[in-house]
């Protein structure tokens, strides 16, 4: 077939917010074509050619699945998302061992869907202990080791942060975990294809995989969950049992398709991605970081996705400093761009100060970001920045020698 | 979020930017807002023997209708007495740059910001009519 697909260009400001979403690579979106049309049977039809046909291709994306976390295709749960990877994973889980064991450990720093659902099963009467994070935003495993009791049926960790781009030591918390036999669940929404990612290496008993974070379409993701020592767990959706029980519902194979070929495209590409990625990524903060004075960065720098950076820029307000740079699509740890009008819960757990976390932008970049983009958007933020200190009345005073924590503000 | 293009043209193009003198007699001072809070404005006011004011700087720390809504405040008040600047109201500057709700907090603050400048111009003037 003729490659039909490709990511037209449009005039639309640079996407550098690879965190929040990622297009759909053209080579998954080719793959997917033809099981919306002519291969367009329900997988679980086994009476017929168009079932089998459907069935064939959602085995081999499973397979893929499988092959980019060095699992077992059995072992792989379609899911609709992260979202629901999360939820089933640690509903499923605390509900089918909630007799034996009533204690689960998470992190501050974890996505939304993972804090929230955890608020839920205490609720439900399950104890949560929430783990806070060190400065560079990594958990400290003594403190996990700490936190294990007999009574711990699960810890769930997030593989890379969404917002600062860390990476958890999964392999040092798989082996404490199987060591007591708790089980370990890790969020990979943001790690799977960035990093190379092995549930038995890393003792990972249940891991969630979002689709369009690796380029693969929205609307799908996958649980993976173990089968030796087997991790067991009640249905979140029940019906027609498909997905072994686990998630009842008719297989979307178009979605399904695509995920598994973004799996193997991201399997085959990781290390030169990795590399080409680390390049732009250190070209980009170098000419930030020589181009302005007072920059952080949110996170550490070392144990971080390339993909990622988080920068405060000192007395420049975020959301002010994102108007200014409307040609550039990035976001930010301020207050302002979100509803609850408090800056990131995630930079303040790294105990960044609030003053410096209204400062703070997201600056993601993925697979069809160039070298020219970056080097604009450098430009662009630092002349940017530069033109709001002028207008900011921190920053004057910061010229001036005053300390600005000296200052009694009126809090509003 | 779609702003104004008067908010915009006041962000992009912000008028009457800088600093004066604050030790000055004849100038007022307004510092609010918080760092914490991601919204700081100065505002400064230059006022004659009779009571006008006839030049106005501001810098502001914040979002893009914080530093317009400063920006079109020191429009405002230029030539104008200092009653009359004690009158402006936030709803004026939000009507004016067409706010979204979420962003009326930066108004208030405008005017907050314009008051404690007269507030601070009248206490050194106090001062000295003290001395």
């Amino acid at each position: 077939m003729p490659n039909t697909v490709t990511l037209k260009k449009r005039e639309m400001p640079i996407y550098l917010d690879y965190q929040a979403t990622t297009p759909a690579d053209p080579r998954v979106v080719e793959a997917m074509l033809p099981y919306f049309s002519e291969k367009f049977g329900n997988p679980h039809s086994s009476s017929h050619a168009y079932g089998w046909e459907a069935e064939e291709a959602v085995e081999k994306a499973r397979a893929q699945i499988a092959s980019l976390i060095g699992a077992d295709p059995k072992e792989i749960i379609i899911t609709s998302g992260a979202t629901e990877s999360n939820n089933l994973a640690l509903k499923g889980v605390a509900s089918f061992y909630k007799e034996k064991k009533n204690h689960i450990i998470t992190v501050v720093t974890e996505h939304k869907c993972v804090l929230d659902t955890c608020r839920h099963l205490e609720q439900e009467g399950f104890d949560v202990t929430y783990l806070s994070v060190q400065e560079n935003g990594l958990i400290d495993l003594k403190q996990l080791e700490e936190a294990m009791t007999d009574k711990t049926l699960m810890v769930s960790i997030m593989a890379v942060n969404n917002e600062i781009g860390v990476i958890q030591p999964i392999k040092e918390i798989g082996a404490m975990c199987r060591a007591r036999k708790i089980f370990f669940h890790t969020d990979a929404a943001q790690a799977a294809g960035k990093i190379p990612l092995d549930v038995n290496e890393m003792n990972i008993d249940l891991m969630s995989i979002s689709g369009h974070k690796l380029y693969a379409p929205m609307g799908i993701g996958a649980l993976f969950v173990r089968k030796r020592p087997r991790v067991r767990l009640h249905a979140s959706i029940n019906g027609g049992g498909q997905e072994r029980g686990m998630r009842s519902g008719t297989l979307p194979t178009p979605l399904c398709v695509g995920l598994g070929e973004a799996c193997e495209l991201a399997e085959k590409e990781l290390g030169a991605e990795t590399e080409r990625l680390r390049m732009l990524r250190d070209k980009f903060y170098d000419k930030i970081t020589c181009g302005l004075k007072e920059t952080y960065l949110n996170g550490d720098f070392e144990n971080r996705v390339p993909g990622n950076l988080n920068i405060s820029f000192a007395y420049v307000e975020g959301e002010g400093l994102m108007m200014g740079i409307k040609d550039l699509c990035v976001s930010s740890g301020s207050a302002c761009t979100s509803a609850s009008l408090e800056p990131s819960y995630v930079l303040r757990a790294l105990g960044v100060e609030e003053e410096l976390a209204h400062t703070s932008l997201r600056i993601g970049i993925g697979r069809f970001t160039t070298e020219e983009e970056v080097t604009y958007a450098a430009d662009r933020i630092i002349a940017e920045v530069t033109r709001l200190r002028e207008l900011s009345p921190l920053w004057e005073m910061a010229q001036e020698g005053i300390d600005i924590k000296s200052i009694e503000w009126a809090e509003h | 979020m779609a702003y104004s293009d008067k908010l915009v043209d006041h962000y992009e193009n912000p008028r009457n930017v800088g600093a004066m003198e604050k030790g000055s007699e004849d100038v007022g001072t307004g510092l609010v807002g918080a760092p914490a809070c991601g919204d700081v404005m100065k505002l400064q006011i230059k006022v004659t023997e009779d009571g006008i004011i006839e030049d106005a700087k501001f810098k502001t720390f914040g979002c893009g209708s914080a530093i317009a809504s400063s920006s079109l405040v020191t429009e405002w008040v230029k030539g104008k007495t200092l009653d009359e600047a004690g009158e402006i109201k936030n709803t004026h500057i939000a009507d004016e740059l067409a706010l979204p709700p979420v962003k009326i907090h930066c108004s208030v603050l405008a005017e907050d910001a314009i008051k404690a400048a007269i507030t601070d111009y009248k206490t050194k003037r106090g001062k000295k009519a003290a001395e």
